[in-house]
Formats: C-alpha cells, structure tokens, sequence
C-alpha cells in the first residue's frame, strides 16, 4: 500500500500549506464566495440576521417603487439609484460571510477526501484476529471490533485494545511523522482516517457513523453546525432593538413631517432607516466568528463550539502543567558544586569525561553546560577509552581511560560503589539541591569524590515575561505539578507564575477549578490523560491533546493538534482578539449614525424648512445626492471593514484599561468621524462624475 | 451672559455637591437598616408602621416579589386618589367648594402623581379641594418619590455581592426613605419657605380690594410644605397652575434657588449612595460627574439662548441687554431660570420658574431633549439612577469587548437577558413619545388643542408626551391638555414611561443579583474612570437621544434657523 501512505503524506502537506498560504485574495475563495453571497440572499437564511433583514425587506420596497415609477412614466433615476445600493448593502453582507466560510470550507473539501471509504475488517470475534468481515466504515456502530493492519487506514475513531502501530496522522495534524498507538495507557485513542504506517492493532469503535472527530472537524471548519454563541445572541438582541427604535423613529416622521407640509416619499426614508440601523456590525457579526474559528484552525486548535472560543477570551485563571509548559521537561545540568578543596574546573573536567559516552539527554548537558560556562570543549572519545554505559541497576556512567577512571552517577549508587563517605560539606550541598527539586549526581576521579552536578528541569526562556503580559491582562497562572511544596515553590518564583499546586492529584485539580469558578473565575487548563477528563470538562476552556486518550479528547472543548499545552496561552489571545474586533465594529457602526443623520436629515426637510440647510454641515451637493452618498457610505463600509472583520484587530497586552483607551480613539471617535469624510468624498466623486 | 450670573449658578451647584456627600452616606445606611441620629426619634414610629401593617422589614424579597409589591402600591395608590379626585366636592376641607373632577381629568392626573410625573392637566386653585391637595397629592408626592427611591436601591443592591436571592423588602424601603429622608427634608426645607414668605394655611382665598377699586381673589392654602416635598421629590406639581412663578409659591431669587437645589440634591446623591452599596465610590462619582455634566452644559444653553434673546424682537426695538424676557420674571432673572429649567427637565421634576412656551426655540429644545434622553441627567429621585445605570449597562456592553472580555459591570456579566430587558426599558420612551406625537399632530381631534402653527406647533404636543413619558410634568404651554384625547394618551404615556420601565429593569435586577460578582482584575473594563464617563456620555446621546433628532429638527430647530432668518408662522 505505498500509494495510500504518498498520497496521506500529500494531503498532510497540502494541508499544511493550506493553513499557512490561503489569504483573503484567493480568487477561488473570492469567486466561490461571490456566488455563495448570492445564494445567502434567500429570506429565510437572512432571517437569522435581523439587521440584514430588514435591509433586504426594505431593498425589496424600494426595487418595487423605482420600477412602478419607471412604469408610470415618472422619474425613477434616484429611486432605482437608492435601491441598487440598498441591495448591494445587502449583498456585501452576504459576502462577508461567504468569504469567511470560503476560507474553512477550503480546508474542509481537503479533509472530505481524507475521509475513509475504505472497508474495514470487522472482527467477528474480538480475540480472533484471523476471521474478519469486510464491512465499509461508514456502517461501523460503536462498540465494534475491527482490526488495521500496516497500510490500512484507520475506518472510524476508536480505541486500541490490543497490539501496538506507528500511524501516520497527517490527515488530521497535518504533521506527518508517524506516531506510536499501543493499547492500554495514554496513546490507545486513534482517529479514523489515519493510517497505520507499521505494526498491526485491534480498535473497539467509539464514534457513532458520522460523529467522528473528521466528521466534526469538517463541520466545525464550514461552519455548518455554527451556533451563535452567548455573546452574538446578546448583540443580536442589541441591533434588533436599536433597529426598532430606528424604525419607530422613521415610521413616525411620516406624522411629524406631515403637520407642516408633505411627508418625505418611502425611498428617502427607506435610505434613513438603512442608513441608521447598525447594518455595519449587523452584516460583519457572523464573518468575526467564523474567522475566530477560523484563526484557531489555522492554529491547529480545533474547538468544539464558538462559546469555547468566547469563554477563552473571558479566562482568567490558566491551570498549567509544570513538565513541559513551563520547564523544558527534561533535567539539565546546572550547576557543579566542587567537594571542599577541589577546584570547580576539577570537577567540570572530571564530569565531562565520565560524560563523554553518555548519550541521554542528561548526559549531553553536563557537556553543553561545561563548554558555555567553564570553555571546556569535550574531547573525541580515545579509542583506547573503556566505557562504562548507565544502566537502570548501577545508575552510574563513566569512562576509565589513560590509567584514570572518572565515573559520574546518583548519589547512594556511587558512594556504595565506592564505599566512601561524603564530606559533610558535600552531603549539605547535595541535600540542598535535592530540596530544590534538582536532582544531583556526584562525580568521582580514581575513586575519590570530587563534587556534586545539578540536574534540574529548566524554565522556559521568555515564560517569565509571557507570565508578566498575561498579568497586565488580568489572567493569573497557576503551576501544576507533582512536585512537592518546597521544589514547586522554588520554581514557580523562578517562573514568575502566580500561584501554584504542588503534590497535585486529578482531584486537587478539579477541586481548584470549582473553587476558583465559585469566585467568579473563568478557568482554562490543558490535559491528555483519562484521569484529566473531569477536570477538563470542568473547566471553561479545557484543551485536550489530540495525543491524548479518547476521554480526554471528549472531556475537553478544544483539542490541539500539535499537542503543545503551552499554546494555550494563545488560546486566550486568539479568544481575545474575537471580542475585541466585535467590539471595535459595533462601536464603530453606532458611531458612524451621528454623520448619517447630518447628511440626510437636512436633504430630507429642506423642502419644507429651506432654513435647515444650516444643518447640512458637510456642504453635501444636493439633496439627492446627500442621500445617495449616505447610502453609499453605509454599503461600501462593509467591504471596506471585511479584512479587518477576517484578521481581526491586533491584540496587545497592555492591560484593559489601555486597551480600551486606544480602540475607543480609534473606533469610537474614528467612527464618529469616518462618515463624514467618507460621505463628503462620495458626494464629491458623484458631483465630479456629473450625476448630481 | 454675566459673571454674577454664572456666580449664581456655581454657587447652587456648589451647595448641591456639598450636600449630596453626606446625604449620599446617610442614604446608603438608611438603606441598609443601620442605625443613624434620626433613630431615636423616628425608630419607634417606623416600627409602630411595621406592627400595624405586618411588614417585618428583615424579610428579603426577590425581583418579582420587590416588584409586584411596588406594582400593587402603586395600583391601590391610583384608586384612592382616583376616588379623593372624583369625590372630592362632597368631601371636607373644600373651603371653595370645588366640585369633583371629571373623569378624564381625575383619571390623568391620579396618574400624574402616582409616577411621580404630576403633569397638571388641571389647575390647582380652580380645581383642587386642600383636602386633595394634602391627603391626594402631596401624600403621593411623598410615597412616589420613596418608591422611585426604592426601586433604585434594589437594583443597586444588585451589583452589591454575588449569587443574591433578594433585593431588599419594597415595604421597609419605602416606609424608611420616606420616614428618614423625604420627611425630615421637606420638613426643613418647608419651613424655610415659611421664613421666604411662603403662604401655610387653611384658611380660605382671601378677597382683596384692588387700587382700581375692583375686587380680586387671592388663592392661597397650604401651599409651602407642598411645593417642599414637590421639589424634594421631583414632583414639579405646583400648588398653583403657573407653578414656581407665582409668587406665593416662588416668592425670591432665593427661594427658586432652594427649589433649585431641592430637586437635584437626592438625585445627585443617590449617585453617591450606590457608590456606596456597591463599595465602590468612584463608580458613584463616574454616574454624578456625567449627570453634573450634563447638567451644566443644559445650563450653558438656555442660558446663552435666552440671554442672546430673539433677533425679531431685537429688530422691534427690545433692548438687547434684556434678552429674551418673555415668560420670565424679573426677580429670578436669566441664570437661575436657565440652571431651574435644565435642573427641572434633567431631574424629570418638572416644576417651572419661567413660561418654556416664550424661550427662544434654542432655549426650549434643551429641556425637550433633556426628557427625550430618559430623564437621566439626573433624573427623578431614583428614577435617574435606574435610568442611568441601565444606559451605563449598555454602554459596557457595547464599548466592553473592546478590551477583550464579554461585557461586565461591576463584575456582573451582561448577557442575553440583560440586554433584551435593557432594550425593552429603553424602546418604551421613543415609542411612547414619537408614536403619540405623530398621531397627535394629524387627528383632527387633537390639532384642535394645538396652539400654534409651523414647527413651534409641534413642539407643543412633542413636549406634552416627552413630558408625560419622561414622568418630568412640565409642560410647554401652548397646548389645551384637557381632552379626552390628551388626557388619556398623556396619562398612558406617564403610565408607560414609569411602568414598562421599571418591570424590565427590575427583572434586569433580579437577574443580575443572581450572578457569581466576577472578581476586578487588570483585565477587567474599567468603569470608574474618566475614559468611561466620556463613554457613557456618548451611549446615552447616540442610543439615548439620536432617535429623537429628526423631531427636533422638525420643531425647535427649524424654528430656530427659521427665527435667524428671520420667518416667523
């Protein structure tokens, strides 16, 4: 099956490629979303969008007016010129959103190939590997047993219970070295639509036909199963109100007007109404969220619901792990202490050589360490040099060569091995580090004890300041770690986090977190064993592994296809940065009203009231033409804001209070002012064009 | 515009803030059943009120429950006062023998005084017996203003701490916010339009022999303690039909100025009292620095307005040092009458020192708008808190995202709930006032009551609903009220614009109270600062008042362009 493995290989590239290449200029997304945009105009998929449907309904009026004045024989120039970009108000909206799910539906097309239509090999008996039944995988029902074998792909997700496989999951990470998949433990869960690379295994379906996480995942990417989340439904409820009021107050001038002369005519007030209702945010909303999503897939994060995605810009309690996430994971040398009377280039020297053929990755730092501090530079092993590997027994390493004998190893083994006592001083140093959460090793030349080597688990680099950042936001981090209380406390100071829970249990976890939740706190924590899952469902954003059991994957509401926990950090950026573009369009768009209103208002009652001519400050050329720009304005404005919409709007941790400073300047003041010169410029260009 | 104009104007602000401080406090511990220096004269009195009405004032209630009770006060309120109307010709204290009011009348205006609007489609001295005066109006003078009291207090309560399940007893709040604030304040302030020159009697109107020889009726009556705790309530029903410019009812500069303080003093401290219960002061000063804000700028208006006067008048040979004098009286002059009429529309009192029906259009727009914008600057007593908090709720849900969290106040998430509640309270207003108006002004039945033609006619019925919905009672004249017509649109208008409100706004309450109180973090909006009170200033202008401008520029502002031009209709 070489042709199955090259072409999983491909598709984990092209889907790579995708995330990083697709942009918003992509003609084929362009084109796509352009014919979507015209499908979108159907009533009864607007009606979900109140805003836009009005605009549509009143579109609708208007386009009937223009054409029985053409009929009629009256002129019908300016009703058909407000109609046209009353439905091109409508249409932009349309196409926000098309371009938005463009881009994930893109990714999911790539996905739908990957999916399995392959037949499966259904065990009749569990235990019997040798009698199996072709069955196609979409028919297979939770708790069948089916067996993969190398070559095959994987027909639906499930657990491992037997044997052990390298799978290639390219199809769903995009990364394509294979990864080991045995039963029992915390690598037993395997996705359908991978394929087994090498080994054979025995899978007990846990997916129902059609939930798998492929099933999902396409879903989620196209958006089919998009399901406003509990902020949108409250904005919603907000632009249907102030569409109402809008309503009221243009339903309403048709008495007013009337009690000193003629009430304006239904296309004026129709470019009123538009104009004033928050048609901006109204046709964006739904783009932002997509594009949230969206941001997150292309960060390899897939999330069960946009109300994860939210809840991850409210966090402010991050639960995570230590090992990992805010350590490196593995010890490093750190530090050599020399015994009292040795000189610490002695004990370096003596390290390095007992090093020289140690291969673990302890080994290789006591090298690394030596060279950057002390400018030792290890020598090539002597071919004469005979090595003493580490073994799990001795737990000691060393080198015996020109006559000398240099072992390094944990403290007991060689001191018993050498039979010697450990000077006092040495014995402090040593019970030091241990207490530190360092591990230390001794080192002995010829016997003799030299000094001791500090092992620790490293600390990021730059995690102190990431810390710091998510401060200045509000969000405080809590380490997580098995250590005890003494080691934990040492490294969190040096991690900078603000809290920590050390000797930590499931159970300690999930306590934490309901605590913290009764205070009010918004929690997110990241996890991959079984024993995760309550927490991870406990949390308000629990990112699961995709390296991680299947209870975990379902426990969780978001899972990270690189399984890298410390993404969750920007997680809560990418949460962040959603609510903050929302925000920024919907102040954007009911500032925008206080133009809207100098612009049409005096064209609208100049009629009547020659004298409020003194109102139409921006100098507009006609009345006609103030309403038409008007118009203009609030249907260009859409477009013009979508790759902001679709990027979203750049988010710094500076704190909120600064945050909100600079985006109220920018999008309150600035939407304050922007019409006016938008306005201005279109009635200009229409002026300069000679149509009024 | 003068120096010693403005010096007037600084000094009755001045005496404002210094009051509302330590009023501000005491409210906040009345509020919340501490003892205070009124205790040992009053503490019995308010248990007897207890015993005798079976209230145990521990006893906490939930949104419906506060509100309900509210409800049912307040329906029990209208009958009893609908009855003392409609009977009171064969009821004592009727010296004049005032026959009963008719039914549209006595329906609006037993609406009137039970919102706290006391809009007066009748006349006091022609129409209404003491006993009506007294035992009806200036009772609900008292009780409405405690329960707009109240119903602020709950909903501040609200935002006070996390998961409550009451918002305090409805019976205790009002019983202590009338025992403890309203009583010993009007009681003070009575008295010292007593000293002004205020008339306090029984007695029945005096007939006085003119210096023509003729014989004229001077009315008169129990009218200082009224006009105290209209003013301390704000009520704005005054005891004679041309309000404070009588001159039994404002006799001085100085006492217009006292009115002036009297009915914005609770209302700016109440701001202090939620700064208070919620336990964060400078939150209450954000609320006050806006209203004051607000308030001054009003001021600055009319003021500009009115002492610039009218160029027509000024082309007739008025002299321009005058300004627009029309309606005004010469004891108070342009300043205080300017700071009166921003105060008496900001505050929904709705009390007049000066005839709005003769201002330049300008000057008249300022109170027509200061309504339109939900009588929030400061608003009424507890009305302009609710009011105010409910656009506060609404500006953090708009702005607050931008920080990058879903939208809180004070630690409180506003969702879903909050936000069609919030959008229900504020559709009541536009609705109300631009529906009413645009039916108004093309009935035939009702064009007959307007006054005058051209823009200025339809300021006439647009402040009569602003008015009514706003709960403020002025009126701009100009508009024969009486009818059937007006009677029962304006008195479902101020039926609505106090009710449909306050239901919302307190199931707002209720669902907030229940809330976990999200805890303040680096990463929390800020709304105790100068940058939000900038904010909540711009939400209640676009959201609050944006509706209203084309039937402003439909009225005052065509007339005032119109006026420059020198048109006249």
């Amino acid at each position: 099956m070489p042709d199955v493995a090259s072409a999983m290989a491909h598709q984990g590239e092209s889907r790579r490629a995708m995330r990083t290449a697709s942009t918003l200029a992509d003609p084929a997304i362009l084109s796509r979303a352009a014919l979507d945009a015209i499908r979108k105009l159907d009533p009864r998929m607007l009606a979900r969008n109140p805003v836009i449907f009005v605009t549509e309904v009143v579109s609708l009026l208007v386009s009937v007016l223009a054409v029985r004045a053409a009929l009629l024989g009256e002129p019908w120039g300016f009703q058909a010129g407000i109609a046209v970009w009353l439905w091109l108000t409508v249409l932009f909206a349309t196409f926000a959103e098309a371009v938005a799910e463009g881009r994930g539906r893109a990714q999911a097309d790539s996905l739908r190939q990957t999916r399995t239509t392959t037949q499966a090999k259904l065990l009749v008996r569990p235990d019997d590997r040798t009698l199996w039944l072709p069955r196609a995988a979409t028919e297979l029902q939770v708790g069948d047993v089916v067996l993969v074998e190398a070559g095959d792909l994987i027909p639906s997700d499930g657990e491992v219970i037997e044997g052990i496989a390298s799978v290639n999951e390219a199809a769903v990470t995009g990364e394509s070295a294979p990864v080991i998949r045995e039963s029992g433990g915390d690598r037993s869960a395997v996705t359908g639509g991978t394929l087994v690379v090498s080994g054979s295994i025995v899978v007990r379906v846990t997916a129902a036909p059609g939930s798998t996480f492929l099933d999902r995942m396409i879903a989620l990417v196209e958006g089919a199963v998009r399901q406003k989340t509990p902020n949108e439904v409250a904005l919603d409820i907000l632009l249907a109100g102030m569409t109402i009021i809008f309503l009221i107050a243009v339903a309403t001038l048709v008495g007013l007007a009337s009690w000193n002369g003629q009430p304006p005519s239904v296309p004026v007030l129709a470019a009123l109404l538009i104009t004033l209702i928050p048609t901006t945010i109204g046709g964006l909303l739904s783009a932002i969220g997509i594009a949230g999503m969206d941001r997150l897939v292309r960060f390899n994060v897939l999330a069960t619901s946009g109300r994860a995605v939210e809840a991850a810009g409210d966090v402010s309690v991050l639960l995570l792990d230590k090992t990992g996430t805010i350590t490196q994971g593995s010890r490093q040398a750190a530090a050599f202490v020399p015994a009292p009377g040795v000189p610490e280039h002695e004990v370096a020297e003596a390290a390095v050589l007992a090093s020289l053929a140690d291969e673990t990755p302890e080994g290789r730092s006591i090298l690394a360490f030596a060279r950057e501090r002390y400018g030792i530079a290890a020598p090539e092993l002597p071919a004469e040099a005979k090595v003493m590997p580490f073994t799990a027994q001795t737990r000691i390493s060393g080198l015996d060569m020109g006559g000398a004998s240099y072992r390094k190893g944990a403290v007991d083994s060689l001191a018993r091995a050498l039979g010697a006592e450990l000077p006092p001083a040495l014995a402090q140093a040593v019970d030091r580090i241990a207490r530190q959460g360092a591990t230390p090793l001794l080192v002995a030349k010829d016997g003799r004890l030299l000094g001791a080597i500090e092992l620790k688990d490293i600390v990021k680099p730059g995690i102190r300041e990431r810390f710091a950042a998510l401060r200045r936001m509000g969000i405080r981090t809590v380490m997580v770690t098995g250590d005890n209380r003494l080691t934990a406390a040492a490294i969190a100071t040096e991690a900078g986090v603000d809290d920590f829970l050390a000797e930590a249990t499931p159970e300690d976890k999930l306590a934490y977190i309901r605590k913290a939740q009764a205070e009010g706190q918004l929690v997110a924590m990241c996890g991959d064993g079984t024993n995760d899952a309550p927490a991870l469902a406990q949390a308000d954003v629990g990112l699961a592994m995709q390296t991680g059991t299947q209870a975990a994957r379902e426990a969780g509401n978001m899972v990270d296809l690189d399984s890298d926990p410390t993404k969750l950090i920007e997680v809560v950026e990418i949460g962040k940065q959603l609510l903050i573009t929302r925000g920024a369009l919907t102040t954007f768009s009911i500032a925008n009203d206080v133009a809207k209103y100098f612009a049409i208002l005096p064209a609208i009652f100049v009629a009547q009231y020659p004298e409020l001519q003194a109102l139409n400050v921006m100098r507009l050329t006609s009345p006609e033409s103030a309403i038409l720009s008007a118009v203009i304005f609030n249907a260009l404005i859409i477009v013009a804001l979508v790759p902001l919409a679709l990027r979203g709007v750049r988010f710094t941790p500076i704190g909120a209070a600064a945050l909100l400073r600079r985006n109220l300047l920018l999008y309150g003041v600035g939407g304050v002012i922007a019409p006016f010169v938008g306005i201005k410029a279109i009635d200009l260009l229409l002026n300069l064009l000679g149509i009024y | 515009m003068t120096l010693i104009g403005w010096a007037q104007i600084a000094l009755v602000l001045a005496c404002v803030i210094a009051a509302a401080m330590p009023l501000g406090r005491f409210i906040a511990q009345v509020s919340a059943g501490e003892r205070t220096f009124l205790h040992p004269v009053l503490g019995p009195l308010e248990r007897m009120i207890y015993a005798a009405a079976g209230v145990d004032p521990n006893r906490g209630q939930g949104w419906k429950a506060y509100t309900l009770s509210m409800l049912a006060f307040s329906a029990v309120g209208f009958a009893s006062l609908y009855a003392i109307l409609r009977l009171q010709g064969v009821l004592p204290f009727n010296p004049q023998g005032f026959s009963g009011m008719a039914p549209y009348l006595a329906f609006n205006t037993a609406v009137s005084f039970v919102t706290n609007t006391n809009w007066q489609a009748y006349s006091g001295e022609s129409a209404a017996s003491y006993l009506s005066q007294m035992a009806g109006l200036t009772v609900h003078n008292f009780v409405s203003a405690a329960t707009g009291i109240a119903l602020a207090l709950a909903l501040s309560r609200a935002f006070a701490a996390g998961g409550l399940k009451n918002l305090g007893n409805f019976w205790a709040d009002l019983v202590r916010m009338t025992l403890y604030v309203l009583l010993p304040l009007a009681l003070i302030v009575g008295l010292a339009f007593v000293a002004m020159g205020m008339p306090q009697t029984l007695g029945a109107y005096v007939e006085a022999q003119t210096l023509e020889g003729g014989t004229q009726v001077i009315a008169r009556g129990p009218v200082a303690f009224q006009v105290a705790i209209k003013h301390l309530g704000t009520n704005g029903g005054g005891f004679f039909g041309v309000n404070a410019l009588h001159p039994f009812e404002g006799p001085s500069a100085l006492a217009t100025a006292l009115q002036t303080w009297s009915h914005i003093v609770i209302p700016f401290a109440l701001c202090l009292t939620f700064g208070a219960i919620v336990g964060n002061r400078r939150q209450g000063w954000v609320l006050f620095a806006v209203m004051m804000g607000f308030l001054v700028a009003a001021t600055a208006i009319v003021y500009a307005a009115e002492a610039a006067g009218n160029p027509l008048h000024l082309a007739g040979g008025v002299d321009p040092a005058l300004g627009n004098m029309e309606g005004k009286d010469v004891r108070f002059g342009h300043a205080l009458v300017a700071l009166f009429t921003a105060a008496t529309t900001g505050a929904s009192c709705g009390a007049v020192n000066a005839m709005f029906d003769s201002f330049t259009p300008l000057g008249g727009m300022v109170p027509l708008f200061l309504m339109q914008l939900g009588e929030v600057l400061p608003g009424g007593v507890g009305s302009g808190l609710y009011g105010i908090l409910v656009f506060a709720l609404l500006a953090v849900f708009i702005a607050g995202l931008m920080v990058g969290r879903t939208p809180e106040f004070l630690g409180k998430k506003i969702q879903a709930r909050e936000i069609k509640l919030a959008m229900l309270a504020v559709l009541v207003l536009p609705a109300t006032i631009l529906g009413f108006t645009a039916v108004s002004v093309v009935l035939p039945m009702a064009v007959t009551s307007i006054q005058d033609a051209g823009p200025h006619g339809l300021s006439e019925v647009l402040y009569a609903y602003s008015s009514g919905a706003g709960n403020n009672g002025s009126a701009f004249g100009g508009l024969t009220a009486d009818t059937p017509w007006f009677d029962t649109t304006i008195g479902l208008a101020m039926l609505l614009g106090r009710f449909a409100y306050v239901v919302p706004m307190m199931a707002i309450a209720g669902s907030l109270a229940a809330k976990v109180k999200v805890p303040e973090s680096a990463g929390t909006f800020p709304t105790h600062t100068p940058l939000f009170a900038g904010l909540l200033a711009g939400v209640i202008l676009i959201v609050g008042g944006l509706q209203f401008l084309p039937s402003l520029a439909l009225g005052p502002l065509a007339e005032h362009f119109a006026m420059l031009a020198g048109k006249t209709f």
